[in-house]
């Protein structure tokens, strides 16, 4: 998010950016997710983030200007519905894409299994396929934005965490504080993920969003046999195929506490591998090679803060994407820039973190 | 006697050679996680039981320390590659 941000205020004509990694460049959420990217959401907002996302995503290389190709697959996404219930939102949720160019389409069970043959429909009562959702290598574009933000002149400083933030007396952004220097600043952009609200500390500011560990594994390669990512609210699982063959999956576990653990557990491990043969009895046969772990930060309806302190100027958000910020960065990185220099967005959006209290939350039906 | 850069394999899984992990460092990519992101070294199924004994090496001789001083990646488990399918407990035992 924030070396997508900081491409396109360079583009804007911004100089003078500098972007501080704590690690390396991926090193928090995005090189930790499952990286899939649909378009298949239930309120319009989603729905046309996620299609302008995916358009970038297509043309990711030539918008960028650079040379490798960022690893998109786009053999869609398969939802299964266990419920009548289930499948009526699926349904409401289908209208709203197509009106939105989003190609989905309802399929039965036996069409499912059309699309995967080797899927257990036991259980699912429908579902819903849309064939241009997909999956990007997430080093590859976090690495096509780095290159192209540094050519734009960003100065991006890995190993470099942020330390403090120093307020005026007006209580305005002044400086950022790194071991190394105290960078003068009227502007900031928290989009540090998992560890948003650590920043947002700095400033005195109480971001609503807790973060949440979200366990992943990977198995050995093998040749193509899943087109589709498999994904299942109800039966919490999501499962797919990377282009050069390994099975990616992970599910959400409504236990996990609040904090900023990033361990991997056995339980984990047990639990996935029942959920995955059982859906996918193929998966059998494949060894795991490593399971890791990302944190989501999470606000109170789900969606992220994009958006502007009303209490600390210059200070801006861009966090709190609840598992979904890969899949909606290009856009959302677009819109906050447009935000930042006083142009209008493609997208007006409400995501304010003053929302919560208002009562003006966005409920989305689709997530995981 | 010194072998051409380009046949000595660095990362036996992802098939990468000494002269591609030395383009790679010149590029800018000077850390072991860095390199990892960039090339999927230590990411195959071998868990790094090859390059990564290797690749501090070249780092260190790169930035004239030692191998100690090269910050190692984490370490994922499991272990050895086990099926799914023993996991999921459906072996016959």
């Amino acid at each position: 998010m924030g070396l997508a941000v900081a491409y396109n205020l360079a583009r804007r004509g911004m100089d003078d950016i500098v972007l501080l990694e704590s690690s390396y460049l991926g090193s928090g959420a995005t090189g930790r997710c499952g990286a899939g990217i649909r378009q298949q959401w239930g309120t319009e907002m989603n729905c046309k983030l996620a299609r302008a996302s995916m358009d970038i995503f297509e043309n990711m290389e030539e918008r960028l200007k650079v040379d490798q190709d960022i690893g998109l697959k786009q053999q869609g996404y398969l939802l299964l519905a266990y419920s009548e219930k289930e499948m009526a939102q699926f349904r409401k949720n289908i209208e709203l894409q197509n009106s939105l160019d989003i190609p989905s389409r309802e399929v039965t069970p036996e069409e499912a299994e059309d699309i995967v043959p080797h899927l257990n429909t036991e259980g699912v009562v429908g579902g819903a396929f849309c064939p241009t959702d997909g999956h990007a290598d997430p080093f590859k574009v976090t690495d096509a934005y780095a290159r192209a933000a540094a050519r734009l002149g960003v100065d991006i400083r890995t190993y470099t965490p942020a330390r403090d933030i120093e307020l005026d007396s007006h209580n305005e952004i002044e400086a950022v504080i790194t071991d190394e220097s105290r960078i003068n600043t009227r502007r900031v952009v928290n989009a540090a993920g998992g560890y948003s609200r650590q920043i947002g500390e700095m400033v005195g500011l109480n971001i609503p969003v807790k973060s949440e560990r979200h366990e992943i594994l990977v198995t050995e390669r093998v040749e193509p046999v899943q087109g589709p990512m498999v994904m299942s609210f109800s039966y919490n699982i999501y499962c797919q195929q990377t282009p050069k063959g390994p099975f990616l999956m992970g599910f959400g576990d409504p236990e996990e506490p609040d904090s900023l653990n990033i361990n991997s557990s056995w339980q984990f491990l047990e639990k996935m591998a029942d959920k995955a043969v059982n859906l996918l009895p193929l998966l059998k046969d494949l060894r795991v090679v490593r399971q890791w772990a990302g944190l989501y930060n999470i606000t109170p309806d789900r969606q992220p803060i994009i958006s502007e302190s009303e209490s600390v100027s210059g200070f801006y958000m861009a966090l709190g994407f609840s598992g979904h910020g890969f899949m909606i960065a290009p856009m959302t990185a677009n819109i906050l820039a447009d935000m930042m220099t006083g142009q209008k967005p493609d997208i007006e959006l409400e995501l304010d973190p003053g929302r919560f209290e208002r009562g003006d939350l966005i409920l989305e039906p689709s997530v995981v | 006697m010194m072998k051409n850069e380009d046949e000595v394999i660095i990362c036996r899984c992802e098939d990468l050679t000494l002269a591609e992990i030395r383009e790679t460092i010149a590029d800018g990519y000077t850390t072991i996680e860095e390199i990892k992101r960039k090339t999927r070294l230590g990411m195959g199924p071998c868990r790094g039981t090859t390059c990564l004994g290797l690749i501090d090496g070249i780092l260190a001789a790169h930035k004239g320390c030692s191998r100690e001083e090269i910050d190692m990646p984490t370490n994922r488990p499991p272990l050895e590659g086990i099926k799914l399918g023993l996991l999921a407990g459906d072996g016959d035992e």
